[in-house]
């Protein structure tokens, strides 16, 4: 039996989950959630495993009707939710009935917001992940990597939990216009000229409107000169690319496995999601960390999310 | 040769030295060496670099490097095994229509390259390619070996979309698009084997170190095989 029957789905709603990083030597992209944070709370809150398959909704423009109770949760952006018009708090896990509809609409603040079912939506998984991989033909509801249309019956999901829970306010996201992403720095940084160096360090960029999936674009006084990569090579999340337009992109979940333009460093996977909220002309600052305190900081989420 | 951190999860290691196909054979052996190690989450290697990615919860990069470098210098010092390898490396054939309704490119190509299209096609598919990198979409194999009297810099604006199957060459490399996609190579054939089938085992026949050749056939065998007009 359907959970949810798809009433709209909006610019780009996604069948997600953990993704396949095990297939990158094939040149598939590992691809899961741009908010991994976000995504983490809302199976969290339903007792599910971290990486049981959800709903990323970009922007908003959802809506879908239940066709039996189930406990559901939404967490992310907060965008403007309704249960057959009454307004419902987001960051929190809720009761849908059967009959209900459920609408996300479009919001002032954040891009992604994430819609999780207690067991998870059920799909067959392609290459071990439903994560929608929609330039690759990958996953998804039907396997083909598309994004979920208006009709689409998504599957799983009856049990119902005793209590309703939310995600503690210091960890809800936060969705700022402007951020500050730690990178560890590396690669090709040392190649890039003194001055392209600490131009990339002092300024504030500016997210582009052309970012997606892939790999968020920033725009602002362009480095001069990056160094020319001879070979390319095996790219993995976050790394700061910059091509030889001096404007660096910062690789998101869905990147392609190899790349052939240099590298300054890699953004704090931990700090994506922030990256992954903000609006097109938000403002993005970038600081060092060290590769121990990031472990450290991704291991001790990790643990916490695997309890 | 060095190892150096690529993110919260994964390293890189950067061999140093030019791309040769014993290099592919060597970097073939370590992938899989190190893909039976507790914690790898994927191995990538490429023309001079192996990137891996590893599950912080089970494995630690100073540990890893820790291991690897006795290994990496082992392989440098078992250079002529590696070339030996090389010679028992996995070979493919590849069936490649080269009739021009398959071939858009052909025509700008030879006449670019100074050769008749007969001759551009002798070329083609008496070189030998071995599998340099993997990448760029599922299946993708920058294959390496192409006569350099064939190389010519990738178009200025990339077709939207290039036919699934299509053999392609840029710089001095040649590829076949496994899937209809985006492309800025030259296209002068197609192959109407399948190249990347999520549901088969394994869902690409490439490895890196892989040899390649083609062999040519005409367009009703093309289409016998399953190839798309």
């Amino acid at each position: 039996m359907s959970a949810l029957t798809v009433l709209k789905a909006g610019p780009l709603s996604l069948l997600m989950d953990g993704g396949r990083a095990a297939w990158q030597h094939l040149g598939v992209s590992a691809s899961g959630p741009l908010d991994c944070l976000s995504a983490a709370w809302a199976n969290r809150l339903l007792g599910n495993p971290v990486d049981a398959p959800l709903l990323e909704i970009t922007l908003g423009g959802f809506s879908a009707e239940a066709r039996q109770d189930g406990q559901l949760a939404l967490v992310g952006a907060p965008l403007p939710a309704h249960i057959d018009g009454q307004p419902l708090a987001t960051q929190s896990s809720f009761i849908l009935r059967a009959g209900q509809t459920l609408s996300v609409g479009f919001g002032a603040r954040g891009q992604r917001a994430y819609l999780a079912v207690a067991d998870g939506f059920s799909a067959k998984p392609v290459l071990g992940s439903v994560a929608t991989q929609t330039r690759e033909g990958l996953g998804g509801l039907h396997g083909d990597g598309r994004a979920l249309q208006a009709g689409d019956a998504l599957h799983g999901g009856s049990r119902l939990l005793t209590r309703q829970v939310g995600v503690p306010w210091r960890f809800q996201p936060r969705c700022a216009g402007q951020i500050r992403l730690r990178l560890l720095p590396g690669g090709d940084l040392s190649r890039f000229t003194e001055a392209a160096q600490q131009a990339f360090f002092n300024q504030a960029w500016s997210l582009s409107a052309d970012s997606n999936r892939m790999g968020m674009r920033l725009t602002g006084e362009a480095l001069a000169e990056p160094p020319v990569l001879r070979y390319s090579r095996g790219m993995s999340l976050g790394a700061v690319q910059v091509p030889p337009s001096g404007q660096p992109v910062v690789l998101m979940a869905d990147q392609q496995t190899m790349g052939g333009y240099p590298v300054l460093g890699w953004v704090h996977p931990l700090d994506l999601p922030l990256l992954a909220q903000l609006p097109p002309g938000g403002q993005v600052r970038f600081t060092s960390i060290s590769l121990d305190d990031m472990q450290a900081e991704y291991r001790a989420h990790t643990a916490f999310f695997a309890r | 040769m060095h190892i150096e951190p690529a993110g919260a999860c994964a390293l890189q290691v950067l061999l140093d030295e030019p791309p040769s196909a014993a290099l592919s054979a060597r970097l073939a052996a370590l992938a899989q060496q190190l893909r039976q190690w507790p914690g790898i989450v994927a191995v990538v290697p490429a023309w001079d670099s192996l990137l891996l990615h590893y599950d912080v919860m089970q494995a630690d990069y100073h540990q890893l490097v820790e291991r690897l470098c006795p290994l990496l210098s082992q392989l440098a010092a078992l250079e002529p095994q590696g070339a030996a390898e090389h010679d028992t490396a996995r070979e493919h054939c590849i069936a490649v229509c080269y009739d021009h309704r398959l071939a858009p490119d052909l025509p700008w190509l030879a006449d670019s390259c100074g050769l008749s299209e007969a001759e551009l096609i002798a070329k083609h598919h008496s070189a030998r390619y071995r599998v340099g990198a993997i990448g760029f979409a599922p299946g993708f194999a920058y294959l390496a070996g192409l006569d350099p009297q064939l190389a010519q810099p990738r178009r200025a604006t990339p077709r939207t979309q290039v036919p699934a199957g299509s053999v392609a060459v840029a710089e001095q490399q040649c590829a076949i698009y496994p899937q209809a996609s985006p492309g800025g190579w030259h296209l002068i054939g197609r192959t109407a084997q399948p190249l990347f089938d999520p549901s088969a085992q394994p869902p690409s026949p490439w490895q890196v170190g892989d040899r390649v050749r083609f062999v040519a056939i005409d367009y009703a065998t093309y289409l016998a095989q399953g190839g798309a007009p």
